[in-house]
C-alpha cells in the first residue's frame, strides 16, 4: 500500500464515480438474451426477438460503459490508486477465466484417465465393464455405444499447428506493439497492433475451416461421445475468448489511432495484452492436451 | 487506466459531494457502498423469508407421516429451491451486504474499488432469482432434482431447465464481480499504515472468502454449462455410453461446492471474531493464529470435496485421502473455537443481543462441526449418507452458524448504519426464541438420521413421527420469531436519529467507530489517520511508527 501512497494533493482523495444506470441496463439486456435462449431451447414461444434485442442492448451498454471509462481516464480523473485497482481487477478476472477452463480441462483428464479406462475394465472401478462387455478403453473414444458413429480425430499437425504458430506469433507482435508504445513510436505500435488483430482474425477463420472439416469429412461432432464433447467445448470456448480478445484488440487499436494512451500510462492496452496472452496460454494447453496427446 | 495527471483538479468538484438521486432511481443507479450494502441486506432478508416459507412447506408436509399437503414432485421442488434460495439468495448476499457496508469503513476507504461493478453485481441478483422462482409456475414444474443438480436426474427437469442453468450463470457473475471488488478493495484501498496483519478479522476472512469465490464460481459455471450441453446439444460429459461419467459431474460440482461451504462460513468467523472481543472487553486472543487458521481452511477446502461422495463408488485410495484431509480441517477450526473461548476468559463480559448471537454461534457451530467430523469418517458415512443426520449437520452450521452470525452482525452495526439503537428487550426476545427453537427444529433430526430417515422424501416410517412433529413445531416458531427482528430493524430504519454516539459499544475498536452514527453518505473522502487504538489487532508495543502518522 505504502508504495502507492498518493503524494500530490489531487491524489489524496478517493475516486468515486457518479451514479450510473449502465449496470442495471446491462443486466436487463442479459436477461432478455436468457429469456430468448430459454425459449429457443424449450417452448419456442418468444421467438428470436428477445435475443437480438438483448444482444443489442448489452453491446450498446458495454460500448458506452467502456467508452465512459476511457474518457474518464483520458480526462485525467484517475489517480495511481485507480490504476492499481484496474490492474488487480483484470488479473483476478483472468484468474476466474483460468478456473472456468480448468473445469473443462478437468473433465478431459477425468474422462481420459479415469472414466474411460473404468468402462473398459481397467483400474479400481473396472467393474463398470460388466455393463459394457467387450468395450476396450482407448482415446479418442465416443464411448461403448459409439455415440455419433465412427469418426476420425483431429490431427494436430495440420491446421491446429498452423493456428498454434499464428497465436504464438500474435503474442510476439503485441509485445512489439507494447514496446513501441512505451518508446512513443505510435506508428510502429499501430502497425504491430493491426498485425495482431489480423493474426487473431486468421486464427478464427482457420478454426471455422477446421470445424467444417470435422463435421463434414471426419464425422467428428459435439455428439461424438466424450471426445467430441471435450474437443468442441474446449476449443469452442477458447474460440469465443479469441473472438472477444480480437474485438478488444480492435478497439484498442482504434483508440491508439485516435491518440489515446501515453508511453507511461496505458493500462487499457496492457489489460487487453494480458487477456491476449491468457488466450494464448490456454491454446498451448489445448494444443498439447487436446490435439497432440 | 491512467496515472496521475496534473490537470486533475478540473473535474473534482464534480466527483464528490454528490448527493444521491431521488426516489427509485437512487437505488437503481447508486454506486455508493452503503446504498448497495442496504440493497444487498434487504434482498438477502427477502430471500430468507421466501426460502423460509419453502422450508415451512417442507416441515408442514413432514408434520405427520403420509402425504398431507403437497405432492412429492412439488415437495422435491421445495427442497431444491429452498437450498438454492437460502445459499445463493440469503446467506451469500447477506455477507456481501455486510462486506459492502463494513469493509470500506474498516480499512478507511471511500468506497469499494469498483463502484459501478458493485452496482452490477447487486442488480443481477433480483433478476436471477426472478428467473429461478418463475420456474415454479412452468410446465413440468420447478427443478426438483436437488440443489446439487446431479445428472441424470436433473436432466429430467421440464421447461424450467435452461432457466435453472442461466440463473446459476447470473448468480456466478454476481459473485465473481462482487468478489473481485472485495479483493481489490482490500489489497489496494487500505489507509496508509494498515498492513495486512493489522486488518480487522472480518476483512481478513472476507479476503479469503472472495478468493474462494473467484476460484470456484467459474468451475460451477463450467459444470452447469456441461449439463446444458448434455441436455440440448448431444454432448456426453455425464453419459457412460459416450465415455463420460455421471460421477464426473459430482466431482466438478463439489470442487466448487466444498469451498462454497467455507464461503458461507468464513465471513461468519470474522463477525464473531469482531463481536466477542467487544463484549468481553479484551483484545482478540491469537489474532495471527486466526489469520493463519482462516488461510489454512481456505487451502484445505480445495482438497476435501469428495467427502460428499463417499458412497458413490470411488477408489479406496480416494476415500482414504478425502477422509483424512477432511479431518485435518478440524485443526484450524479448533484453533478458532479455542481462540474465541480464550478471548472471553476472564473478560468483563456483558450480554447484549449481538454477543448472545455470537455466543450461540460458538456453541452451536461447534455442534455442527462435530457432526461434520462424524460424517467425515468414511465407513460410518455409509450409514449417515443422505439421511436427516446430514440435514441436521449442515443446518447446524448454516442456521445457528452463518445466519446467526449475520443477525449478530446486523444487531452489532445497525446503530452505526441508521443512528438508531435497536430495542434491546425485543432483541433478546428474538435471540432466545431463535436459539431455543432452532434446536427444537434441528436437534431431533440427528436422531432421525441415525435411525435411518432419508432426506428429500415427503413420507416416512411412522416410528419417526414424534421427532418430526417436534421438528415442525420448532421450525414454525423459529420463523415466527424472525418477525420480531424485522420489527426491530424497521424501528432502526425509521426511528428518531441522533441518539447514538460514534462508538456505539464501549469496548469496540476499529475505524468504523470513529465516524458519526449514522455514518455519512461518503465516509472517508481522504484516507483517515490510523492510530493504535483503532487497529482492532493487538498492538505491538515496539511498533509505534504508525501512531498519529499522516504518511
Amino acid at each position: 500500500m505504502s508504495s502507492h501512497a498518493p503524494t500530490a494533493s489531487a491524489n489524496t482523495r478517493y475516486f468515486v464515480p457518479d451514479p450510473s444506470a449502465w449496470p442495471f441496463l446491462l443486466t436487463a439486456g442479459l436477461v432478455a438474451i436468457i429469456l430468448g435462449a430459454w425459449s429457443a431451447l424449450e417452448d419456442k414461444s418468444l421467438g428470436s426477438i428477445p435475443v437480438y434485442l438483448g444482444i443489442a442492448v448489452s453491446a450498446f451498454i458495454i460500448f458506452r460503459w467502456f467508452r465512459g471509462v476511457a474518457l474518464e481516464s483520458e480526462h485525467g480523473k484517475y489517480n495511481k490508486q485507480v490504476d492499481t485497482t484496474f490492474r488487480m481487477g483484470m488479473a483476478w478476472f483472468i484468474f476466474s477465466e483460468v478456473m472456468f477452463f480448468a473445469a473443462f480441462f478437468g473433465a478431459l483428464y477425468y474422462a481420459r484417465s479415469l472414466s474411460v479406462p473404468w468402462i473398459g475394465g481397467e483400474g479400481a472401478k473396472g467393474v463398470a465393464n460388466i455393463e459394457w462387455p467387450g468395450f476396450e478403453a482407448s482415446w479418442p473414444t465416443n464411448g461403448p455405444a459409439a455415440l455419433g458413429g465412427a469418426f476420425t480425430n483431429m490431427s494436430a499437425w495440420g491446421l491446429p499447428f498452423v493456428n498454434t504458430c499464428l497465436l504464438l506469433t500474435s503474442g510476439i507482435t503485441i509485445t512489439l506493439a507494447h514496446h513501441a508504445l512505451k518508446d512513443n513510436k505510435r506508428t510502429a505500435c499501430i502497425v504491430w497492433m493491426w498485425a495482431t488483430v489480423a493474426l487473431g482474425a486468421i486464427f478464427l477463420y482457420c478454426q471455422v475451416v477446421e470445424y467444417i472439416h470435422a463435421y463434414k469429412e471426419l464425422n467428428l461432432t459435439l455428439g461424438s461421445g466424450v471426445y467430441g464433447s471435450t474437443f468442441f467445448m474446449l476449443t469452442g470456448f477458447h474460440g469465443m475468448h479469441v473472438t472477444l480478445g480480437t474485438l478488444m484488440l480492435f478497439v484498442i487499436t482504434c483508440r491508439l489511432m485516435k491518440g489515446h494512451f501515453k508511453p507511461d500510462s496505458h493500462f487499457g492496452f496492457e489489460g487487453v495484452a494480458w487477456y491476449w496472452h491468457f488466450v494464448d496460454v490456454v491454446w498451448v494447453g489445448l494444443f498439447i492436451f487436446v490435439y497432440i496427446l | 487506466m491512467a496515472t496521475a495527471h496534473a490537470h486533475d483538479e478540473h473535474d473534482h468538484s464534480h466527483d464528490h459531494h454528490h448527493g444521491p438521486d431521488k426516489g427509485i432511481m437512487r437505488w437503481i443507479k447508486t454506486t455508493n457502498h452503503k446504498d448497495l450494502g442496504t440493497l444487498y441486506l434487504c434482498f438477502s432478508f427477502t430471500m430468507f423469508f421466501i426460502g423460509g416459507l419453502m422450508s415451512l412447506v417442507i416441515r408442514a408436509e413432514l408434520f405427520q407421516p403420509g402425504l398431507q399437503f403437497v405432492d412429492p414432485e412439488f415437495f422435491n421442488s421445495m427442497t431444491t429451491l429452498h437450498a438454492l434460495v437460502m445459499i445463493f439468495g440469503g446467506v451469500m448476499p447477506g455477507f456481501v451486504g455486510l462486506a459492502n457496508w463494513m469493509v470500506p469503513m474498516m480499512i478507511g476507504a471511500g468506497d469499494l474499488a469498483l463502484p459501478r461493478v458493485n452496482n452490477w453485481g447487486f442488480w443481477i441478483l433480483p433478476f436471477a432469482f426472478a428467473l429461478l422462482l418463475s420456474t415454479l409456475f412452468m410446465e413440468g414444474g420447478a427443478p426438483a432434482g436437488g440443489w446439487t443438480m446431479y445428472p441424470p436426474l436433473v436432466l429430467q427437469t421440464g421447461n424450467a431447465f435452461p432457466l435453472l442453468i442461466f440463473a446459476i450463470h447470473l448468480m456466478g457473475i454476481s459473485s465473481i464481480t462482487g468478489a473481485i471488488n472485495v479483493v481489490v478493495t482490500i489489497l489496494n484501498m487500505r489507509t496508509p499504515g494498515m498492513t495486512l496483519l493489522k486488518m480487522p478479522l472480518f476483512v481478513w476472512t472476507w479476503l479469503i472468502t472472495a478468493y474462494l469465490l473467484i476460484a470456484t464460481m467459474p468451475v460451477l459455471a463450467g459444470a452447469v454449462t456441461m449439463l446444458l450441453t448434455d441436455k440440448y446439444f448431444d454432448t456426453s460429459f455425464f453419459t457412460a455410453s459416450g465415455g463420460g461419467d455421471p460421477v464426473m459431474f459430482q466431482h466438478i460440482f463439489w470442487f466448487f461446492g466444498h469451498p462454497e461451504v467455507y464461503i458461507l462460513i468464513l465471513p461468519a468467523f470474522g463477525i464473531v471474531s469482531t463481536i466477542i472481543p467487544t463484549f468481553a472487553r479484551k483484545q482478540l486472543f491469537g489474532y495471527d493464529s486466526m489469520v493463519y487458521a482462516t488461510a489454512s481452511i481456505g487451502f484445505l477446502s480445495f482438497i476435501v470435496w469428495a467427502h460428499h461422495m463417499f458412497t458413490v463408488g470411488m477408489p479406496l485410495a480416494g476415500e482414504l485421502f478425502f477422509m483424512f484431509s477432511t479431518m485435518l480441517i478440524a485443526v484450524p477450526t479448533g484453533v478458532k473455537v479455542f481462540n474465541w473461548v480464550a478471548t472471553m476468559w476472564k473478560g468483563s463480559m456483558t450480554f447484549e443481543t449481538p454477543m448472545l448471537f455470537a455466543l450461540a454461534f460458538v456453541f452451536l457451530f461447534t455442534v455442527g462441526g462435530f457432526s461434520g467430523l462424524m460424517l467425515a469418517i468414511t465407513p460410518v458415512d455409509f450409514q449417515y449418507h443422505d439421511t436427516y443426520f446430514v440435514v441436521a449437520h449442515f443446518h447446524y452450521v448454516l442456521v445457528p452458524g452463518a445466519v446467526f452470525s449475520i443477525l449478530a452482525a446486523v444487531y452489532y452495526w445497525v446503530p452505526k448504519w441508521t443512528g438508531v439503537m435497536y430495542s434491546e428487550f425485543w432483541g433478546k426476545v428474538h435471540f432466545w426464541l431463535s436459539a431455543i427453537f432452532i434446536n427444537v427444529t434441528f436437534f431431533p433430526q440427528h436422531f432421525l438420521g441415525l435411525a435411518g430417515m432419508q432426506r428429500r422424501v415427503p413420507d416416512y416410517n411412522v416410528m419417526f413421527s414424534d421427532f418430526n412433529m417436534l421438528s415442525t413445531v420448532g421450525a414454525f416458531v423459529f420463523m415466527a420469531a424472525q418477525f420480531i427482528f424485522i420489527g426491530n430493524m424497521l424501528y432502526c430504519m425509521f426511528g428518531k436519529r441522533g441518539q447514538v454516539p460514534n462508538r456505539v459499544w464501549e469496548g469496540a475498536q476499529g475505524l468504523e467507530w470513529t465516524v458519526p452514527s449514522p455514518a455519512p453518505y461518503h465516509t472517508f473522502e481522504d484516507p483517515p489517520f490510523l492510530t493504535d487504538s483503532e487497529t482492532t489487532v493487538h498492538w505491538d508495543e515496539a511498533d509505534e511508527t504508525l501512531t498519529g502518522v499522516r504518511r
